[in-house]
């Protein structure tokens, strides 16, 4: 009963939030300001679609400067895996792709890829394949793959739009959608052929805040269901949605505590959560976890929580004396606690609950993984950040972050409340984890886009009612925009306008160097496969190095079909996507004691490791090499994770025993054991007998600098079987075991 | 005899298809074309019984020098024969392009090897033997001397003349008459490597048998002794090529196959020594006419159909058979046991079962898969004394249950069932009553 009475009374605003006055505020303004001439409304929505179509077109071909470079096809690893995948949907249709079990990774485990992927990109792809075909485009599904990134990008520009225009106005909409078009923190994972979930989860990640924010701010029913199809989208794409189950109970608490509960808040909250959970569960991956995993408890809690708040509201009117109300109060939270406690205690002593994972730890203390789960700790990605690539990838977006929060704090309501929570959080992730960057580059968009729309609004506001400057003082008043009173501060002083064309100019300076800053990074850095090298030669020419595919294609052309190659994880998910064969480990990381016992096998002397390779019924060992190139990430490089993680389960690896005075060195001065180990024997078989440097003594390692301290290296139980012309991907193969012993 | 037979069979086969499906005598394990190394050509008339021996059983002889120039084992990457044997113990290179690493690619690539050595063998052929897992004794004047198993002769000799009757106990090696009288040895001792897994003793020296110099006196102890020394070793290799080493060739010659034997301390004499049937027992074996098996026909099927799946899902019932025969020396037999096994592998056996024969060749059995997915491997792993090991596998992926192959209901769970009715009902009676009743 209490529901019904209060529910049409709230969602007509009874308690006027300042919000809401700051925006009819707003909305009055805007008027007036249009007011002034009339027939510039349409004129403006015309200029409004124009630059939002442009920025559409703009944010797609800016990331397609790999394709032009190379040319289409699937970058780096784990998109060779979705690429996979998509290509098995499209050809055997969804249920035998949700009931996938792939015998061809995890030899001889296994993967059941239906239950352990995320399939909102896949299932995106497939669809836009299929609607493409539908309508009589015979494009091949690769094309698709390669450009689902560029497209969802524009997509967000659109979102981001509808988001800054929900949380400030038309122009901050407009401003953000630019930003986040060129980006290079977003660029960095959207670019063509980046085929990765990112490149549609920003989407929906983005998608449902819009969705959530909206329902917050009209209280409606609707746009609840729709952030919680955002939240299912979201879901099904990335793993990734933790933050959003996360941030949008942290932000209602913030409400909570902040006594900005309203009705719009319960409805938004209460339909999102549990239509999304309920959503969410349908995907397999995520199964139960919303209602087991300790990472989803927080939103549960809040969830209770916002029913007891309501429950004390109802109590509290029918009671209507304040004494025996807080008596009440007392009894009920203290149970409320207790009960609370009890059940989260009990689920996480009977396993009911599952606790924090790795990758959640390391969230929130950066060390943790590095103490713990090397497996984590290897990815680059998962490293911390360093401020230059913080400086890369936002460049002057990190200046206005500050200044768009001061702007927001300026016009509180319940939508800016949410951004600046977003963006602070994001922020912090962003510095924790070099790839979450990504999750920080719409927020960061957007608040800087709040700045950089509120200020020149006011300058351009000052410069336009110059002959009105009393009027316009009052107007800047309510609109509480204050960021050129700081550079003139009064108004009535005569170079005002001198200043406010100045700041216009430099604002645009600033705004044309972040786009060539953009283009930059985008052509430079983010556009390389990273399957295929580019260097430059020695009279400034491009050089390409396209071992990967060479030593893949050289697998599927010249070995047994059920051959199985035993490689270090990073180029399982490419060996099988083009090599065809069977893999021991690949990079989805699900059993470290899989990985680690390839880990231990390369970091074993040949003998011990020839026994472990019998065991996984190895027939072939794939090692990536750059001593002859001078490619950095190669195995010898990453070889200490091996050994970490390798010895992270048997104990028998010991790290030490890999270094010479903590150092990690291959020349003549390294660990005996480094130098006989498995890894350095196939890296450097024959090495010994190659002049790779004019000047330099033979078996020079380009990617070390060093002359290497084992050049007679025999191998008893492999032989080399085929090694690149760079040199950079050395297959071997296991004989058989001997003959007559 | 593989190539070629195998081209027959693909002429054949397109003609007689139906009638080979049901005998195998085409497919013959047994070898046909031996090449003897000799020394000197006068150890054919010395030595001749053996070799009559093996050309009586259908065997092509071909007598060569071991250091004859034109020597080749193989011409056009075909091998030239099925088996060689060297009794040429003192050569010291042999001729034409037959070296060390030729002989051992002959054996390596599936074909036999006999190999008798004497107080005269050279480095080359300790070597073929070292590489086949079995040491000579280094000292090159040693012999086996045994002052209490010798045969007794006329004259008191320097019991170098051995009467060995220590035979390692298998009827596939040694046929199944036994060897009664015992086997003249005259020879150098050679021990096992204990590296080797492969190689097994035939024919041990006896416990107080030892290798020396029998014309000086023993300066310090000797190296081999006891029944450490073997007499007559063999190696099955993993590709089942097998390979027959003696430190006597004087015991494939026709005057110890003929000569009569008195082991000392004993008091029967016997008319014939064991020469004779050893060596042709033994011969069999290595030549494989006898303790050849082979499995076909490995399939396996769900139970209740009839054609393989690429997949089985877990606590699939299936069945398992394949068929095994034994080579007679004429004709493929049914082999008949009851030790043969079965594993679902991955890792480890999930599943070690032990197969039922039906007499007939065929061994099947059925069982369940193990609730467990992942790439598993129908594996039958047969290493019995003498026969050709039999290692088949088979990879079959295992897979978990499809999304509709869970049971749609399950009793436990009705409370639920009904508790979401019974809600779905008074949410719609509560509509109704709130919405409709003033």
């Amino acid at each position: 009963m209490a529901v019904t009475k209060t529910e049409p009374i709230n969602s007509s605003s009874n308690k006027p939030s300042s919000s809401s006055v700051s925006m009819k505020s707003d909305l009055m303004s805007a008027l007036s300001l249009k007011s002034l001439k009339l027939k510039t409304k349409q004129q403006e929505l015309l200029i409004r679609v124009s630059i939002l179509c442009l920025v559409y077109v703009l944010a797609f071909i800016t990331r397609l400067f790999s394709v032009l470079r190379y040319e289409s096809m699937i970058h780096e690893f784990d998109p060779y895996f979705n690429y996979r995948t998509t290509l098995f949907l499209t050809e055997k249709g969804f249920y035998e792709f949700w009931n996938w079990f792939d015998s061809e990774s995890w030899y001889p485990l296994g993967r059941i890829i239906g239950g352990t992927l995320y399939p909102g990109l896949m299932v995106t792809a497939a669809i836009m394949y299929w609607g493409l075909r539908f309508l009589r485009f015979a494009v091949h599904i690769r094309e698709v793959c390669v450009l689902t990134a560029p497209f969802f990008a524009s997509n967000t520009t659109l979102v981001a739009y509808f988001f800054g225009k929900e949380i400030w106005d038309t122009g901050a909409g407009l401003v953000a959608a630019v930003l986040i078009a060129i980006c290079p923190g977003y660029i960095s994972r959207s670019v063509a052929g980046s085929y990765d979930n990112e490149g549609v989860a920003i989407f929906a990640l983005l998608l449902t805040f819009y969705l959530f924010v909206k329902a917050v701010n009209t209280g409606s029913l609707a746009w609840g269901l729709g952030s919680a199809l955002g939240y299912f989208y979201m879901v099904s794409a990335w793993g990734g949605y933790v933050f959003i189950i996360n941030l949008i109970p942290l932000y209602v608490l913030v409400l909570l505590i902040t006594g900005r509960y309203s009705m719009r808040l319960y409805v938004a909250y209460n339909s999102m959560y549990v239509l999304g959970m309920l959503l969410a569960m349908q995907i397999r991956f995520v199964g139960f976890q919303h209602v087991q995993s300790g990472e989803h408890m927080a939103a549960m809690g809040v969830f209770f929580l916002m029913q007891g708040f309501y429950f004390l509201g109802w109590v509290k009117h029918l009671l209507g004396d304040k004494k025996k109300f807080e008596a009440l109060l007392r009894i009920i939270v203290t149970c409320a606690v207790g009960v609370g406690a009890i059940a989260l205690g009990v689920g996480t002593a009977s396993g009911y609950i599952s606790p924090w994972t790795g990758r959640f730890y390391s969230l929130l203390d950066p060390t943790y993984a590095k103490d713990h789960i090397p497996i984590i700790a290897s990815v680059s990605e998962h490293q911390p950040t360093a401020w230059s690539s913080f400086m890369f990838d936002f460049h002057i977006l990190l200046f206005l972050f500050p200044a768009g929060l001061y702007f927001c704090f300026k016009r509180l309501s319940d939508a800016t409340i949410f951004i600046v929570m977003y963006g602070l959080t994001s922020m912090y992730f962003a510095g924790v984890m070099v790839r979450l960057i990504l999750v920080a580059t719409p927020a960061v968009c957007l608040i800087s886009a709040i700045a950089v729309s509120a200020t020149i609004k006011n300058l351009t506001t000052l410069l336009r009612t110059k002959s009105k400057v009393s009027q316009t003082g009052s107007t800047k008043g309510a609109s509480g925009g204050k960021g050129s009173s700081k550079a003139l501060p009064d108004q009535s002083q005569p170079f005002q306008r001198n200043g406010a064309i100045a700041l216009l100019f430099g604002a645009f300076y600033l705004l044309s160097r972040y786009a060539i800053h953009c283009t930059w990074v985008t052509s430079e850095a983010y556009s390389s496969p990273s399957i295929v090298l580019a260097a430059r030669g020695a009279h400034g020419n491009r050089v390409i190095f396209d071992d990967y595919r060479e030593a893949y294609y050289w697998l599927r052309q010249n070995t047994p079909a059920d051959a199985k190659v035993m490689s270090w994880w990073d180029y399982g998910y490419q060996i099988t996507a083009m090599g065809n064969r069977t893999v021991i480990v690949d990079n989805n990381t699900w059993n470290n004691t899989h990985i680690a016992t390839v880990g231990r096998a390369m970091s074993s002397y040949e003998d011990e490791a020839y026994e472990i390779m019998r065991s996984l019924d190895v027939n072939y060992v794939l090692v990536v090499f750059g001593g002859v190139t001078g490619y950095s990430s190669d195995d010898i490089n990453k070889f200490l994770w091996m050994v970490r993680i390798g010895g992270g389960v048997f104990p028998v690896i010991k790290e030490p025993d890999y270094l010479v005075n903590g150092e990690y060195r291959v020349d003549k001065g390294a660990a005996p054991k480094m130098l006989n180990c498995l890894m350095y024997k196939l890296s450097y078989y024959r090495f010994g007998e190659l002049v790779t440097e004019y000047g330099k003594p033979p078996g020079y390692d380009r990617a070390r600098g060093v002359e290497i301290g084992n050049k007679d290296i025999k191998l008893e139980h492999l032989e080399e079987a085929f090694t690149t012309s760079n040199w950079i991907v050395r297959i071997y193969k296991v004989k058989p075991p001997n003959n007559r012993w | 005899m593989g190539r070629n037979y195998f081209m027959i069979l693909t002429v054949l086969s397109v003609t007689l298809l139906p009638i080979l499906s049901l005998s195998f005598s085409t497919d013959s394990p047994t070898d046909r074309r031996l090449l003897v190394l000799l020394d000197d050509l006068s150890l054919k008339s010395s030595h001749s019984i053996f070799f009559n021996s093996l050309k009586s059983r259908g065997f092509d002889l071909d007598f060569k020098l071991a250091d004859d120039p034109k020597l080749a084992l193989q011409r056009y990457g075909q091998y030239l024969y099925d088996g060689l044997i060297l009794f040429s113990p003192s050569i010291e290179r042999f001729g034409g392009v037959v070296d060390l690493a030729a002989v051992l690619d002959f054996v390596d690539s599936g074909h036999d090897l006999i190999i008798a050595a004497d107080s005269s063998s050279s480095d080359l052929i300790k070597s073929v033997a070292t590489e086949c897992g079995v040491d000579f004794d280094e000292d090159p004047s040693a012999l086996v001397i045994d002052h209490k198993s010798y045969a007794v002769a006329e004259t008191e000799g320097d019991h170098t003349l051995i009467a060995a009757d220590d035979f390692i106990e298998s009827d596939v090696l040694l046929g199944k008459k036994k060897i009664e009288a015992p086997v003249l040895f005259k020879g150098i001792a050679h021990s096992l490597n204990a590296a080797n897994t492969l190689v097994l003793k035939v024919l041990s020296a006896s416990p107080l048998a030892y290798s020396a110099n029998p014309n000086s006196k023993l300066s310090s102890p000797p190296s081999l002794t006891g029944s450490s020394i073997s007499l007559v070793s063999v190696v099955q290799a993993r590709n089942n090529a097998r390979i027959m080493i003696t430190g006597s060739l004087d015991m494939f010659s026709n005057r110890f196959l003929r000569s009569s034997v008195q082991k000392a301390g004993s008091p029967r004499k016997y008319d014939k020594s064991g020469n004779e049937q050893f060596v042709t027992e033994l011969s069999k074996w290595v030549f494989h006419v006898r303790g050849h098996l082979k499995a076909v026909n490995l399939r396996h099927n769900k139970a209740g159909e009839k054609d393989e799946p690429a997949m089985y899902r877990i606590k699939d019932d299936l069945v398992f058979s394949v068929e095994i025969y034994e080579w007679s020396g004429k004709s493929w037999e049914p082999y008949v046991a009851n030790d043969v096994q079965v594993q679902l592998y991955m890792m480890s056996p999930y599943v070690l079962k032990t197969l039922s024969n039906d007499k007939k060749g065929l061994y099947h059995t059925s069982f369940k898969v193990p609730d467990v997915y992942g790439v598993f491997q129908f594996k039958v792993e047969y290493h019995r004394l003498g026969y050709t090991s039999l290692s088949l596998s088979k990879q079959i992926p295992v897979r978990p249950f499809r999304h509709n192959e869970y049971e749609r209901f399950i009793t436990a769970a009705f409370p639920y069932y009904g508790a979401s009715f019974t809600m779905m009902a008074g949410f719609f009676l509560f509509s109704f009553v709130y919405l409709y009743h003033k």
